[in-house]
């Protein structure tokens, strides 16, 4: 099992995948990226008991949903950094002819993704219905699934949400990554969510809150907190604060970078602030 | 012409409940999801013997759609029914980035499609679900025409690979096709041959197509019938071979002319051989209430209409 300084390192290769990656086409959302990045390394490499190699059932191990889609930076450098495919590969990040779509897609066979998304509010449901299969194939793996705050606001959500509590979905653990922001500005100007965590608990999930989703300590703390909370009776939600942008001095604070992607300048800057550890691909 | 017999009124949808029944009991990895509506998409008898394989989701049928394409993760088969209309085009982007453009082996089961569900009116009427079901890449568009084909349809749909959307609908109709006939995907029947038009019908227009065939007998046209029970992939062969031999053709179905089946056929012949070809559909229109045996005949969707339009194309060879 890895340490925490390994993961740290791993940490910052992947904000330079990130960056590296958008910058090479001029396209791309680093913001929610870069926020959600100790999550998703934390994820898959300390936190979900993974197989070798990849099959779309996911039988006998556990499994994750990125429903927040447009932030596929960071799922693509974590999965190729895991061994799901060649770290190459991210060189073709949205380019024509490539496995790494600007949104994430089983259609290209990707190694890693189970479903396509990038409309936004659709992962919940997938993830419910794949934990629903786990439990009927008397798998008792986990499913794992990260959505964007401003992505509540679609309504399927709460549908979802609803759902998974009324049918006792407690292999599910939701990850809502309260960065706060969205393309039009901060969430709460643009259509007030207010208390998170509240809406999830009156909904009847159980919920855990981690102050400093950017801290891998805090955030491996949390998931662990997460895991031992499945299998009562519950489904359980994890609301995380986030910093988009997180890492980059000047990406943080603002929505400006959740899709758009730094110039030469900009670039050069970025992976200043962010040393190489593990190798760039 | 060949004669067929009504083995006695029966409505599509319980087709579909009887099909379920067996796949219920023949198939461990079927399981149903319905949105609150399993009264009129008749499963009671599979959620009876299968409680742990049935999900009811309640009025939420996008969250149904998300939640069929997960169960195929883990290898499960999933039909998920509602009314046609809340079906397809109330959660048209979730099966169309969940399901469709995510290969995921879901069964979109659709009650109440057309004109023919009657006196609840247009909002639950839906006209233009095989236009926006057969317009998604690797999407299956099945229409049966009597109880016991949607029984076979059901059961043939769960032994394919990838999305289909399945729709029957409310009233009782005649049941004249045989009760063991294997259904083959993508293969149109022959019902009867012809030689001066081709009637090319889906779904309740096949019994008024048979009709209208025999009232055009007794007048002297020899009317080929062709039950197109596949949308897509549409069965070209069959209706190219039928064409070159009437030189003319009359497509009904209950749904919108356009991005219906008749749009299909005219992309074919236009393709492949230019024929004269008229319409039997509703003409860019909303429904509204009544019996469906009034809208049928108000929409010009009866055995009455078609033998009109076979007449006005008879005219244009």
């Amino acid at each position: 099992m890895p340490n925490t300084k390994e993961l740290q390192d791993l940490v910052i290769q992947v904000r330079r995948d990130i960056l590296r990656m958008v910058h090479n086409v001029n396209s791309g959302h680093p913001g929610g990226s870069l926020g959600c990045t100790e999550f998703m390394v934390a994820l898959y490499n300390e936190i979900m008991d993974l197989k070798e190699g990849f099959d779309m059932d996911g039988i006998g191990e556990d499994i994750f949903f990125l429903s927040n889609g447009h932030i596929s930076p960071v799922f693509y450098s974590v999965l190729a950094r895991r061994g799901y495919f060649p770290l190459e590969e991210l060189n073709t990040f949205r380019l024509i002819n490539s496995r790494l779509q600007g949104h994430p897609t089983t259609h290209e066979g990707l190694p890693g993704v189970r479903v396509a998304s990038g409309s936004l509010g659709q992962g919940m449901s997938v993830a419910i219905g794949a934990a629903l299969a786990k439990k009927l194939n008397g798998d008792d793996h986990l499913v794992f699934s990260l959505h964007g705050d401003g992505e509540l606001q679609e309504g399927q959500n709460w549908e979802a949400i609803m759902f998974a509590a009324g049918n006792k979905v407690d292999n599910l653990i939701s990850t809502i990554d309260r960065n706060g922001q969205q393309i039009d500005g901060p969430t709460e100007k643009v259509l007030p969510l207010g208390d998170v965590a509240e809406k999830f608990r009156v909904f009847g999930w159980d919920v855990l809150e981690v102050e400093s989703g950017n801290d891998l300590e805090r955030v491996i703390a949390g998931l662990k907190e997460a895991k031992s909370r499945t299998g009562k009776g519950k489904p359980v939600c994890m609301v995380m604060d986030t910093e988009m942008g997180h890492g980059v001095d000047f990406m943080m604070h603002t929505h400006a970078w959740h899709g758009k992607a730094p110039n030469d300048e900009q670039l050069a800057t970025a992976l200043a602030q962010n040393p190489e550890t593990l190798g760039d691909y | 012409m060949t004669k067929y017999t009504d083995q006695g009124k029966q409505d599509t949808r319980s087709g579909y409940g009887a099909g379920m029944t067996e796949l219920g009991r023949t198939n461990p990895n079927v399981v149903a999801l319905c949105a609150d509506l399993v009264g009129s998409l008749k499963i009671e008898t599979f959620i009876e013997e299968n409680p742990e394989r049935f999900f009811q989701v309640g009025i939420a049928e996008a969250n149904m759609m998300g939640i069929a394409a997960g169960l195929t993760i883990g290898g499960k088969i999933p039909f998920a029914s509602s009314f046609a209309n809340f079906a397809t085009g109330r959660v048209y982007d979730q099966i169309r980035q969940s399901i469709a453009y995510s290969d995921k082996n879901v069964k979109i089961c659709a009650s109440h499609a057309g004109l023919t569900l009657g006196e609840d009116g247009a909002t639950h009427q839906i006209l233009e679900d095989i236009g926006l079901m057969k317009m998604l890449p690797g999407m299956t568009v099945i229409n049966p025409c009597d109880f016991n084909q949607t029984k076979a349809a059901t059961i043939a749909i769960a032994e394919h690979h990838g999305p289909v959307y399945l729709r029957f609908g409310r009233p009782k109709v005649a049941n004249f096709t045989p009760v063991d006939q294997k259904f083959e995907i993508g293969k149109a029947l022959m019902l009867s041959e012809g030689t001066d038009v081709t009637i090319v019908a889906t779904g309740h227009l096949v019994w008024e197509a048979l009709q209208a065939a025999e009232s055009l007998e007794n007048q002297g046209i020899s009317a080929e019938v062709i039950n197109i029970h596949t949308i897509k992939p549409l069965d070209e062969k069959a209706i190219l071979d039928s064409v070159k031999k009437t030189g003319c053709i009359v497509t009904a179905e209950e749904h919108n002319y356009l991005g219906g089946l008749g749009e299909s056929v005219a992309g074919v012949l236009g393709m492949h051989h230019p024929t004269p070809q008229e319409f039997v559909a509703t003409k860019d229109t909303f429904g509204e209430s009544g019996t469906p045996e009034q809208l049928m005949e108000k929409y010009g969707l009866n055995n009455k209409a078609i033998e009109a339009a076979v007449l006005r194309v008879l005219k244009r060879k």
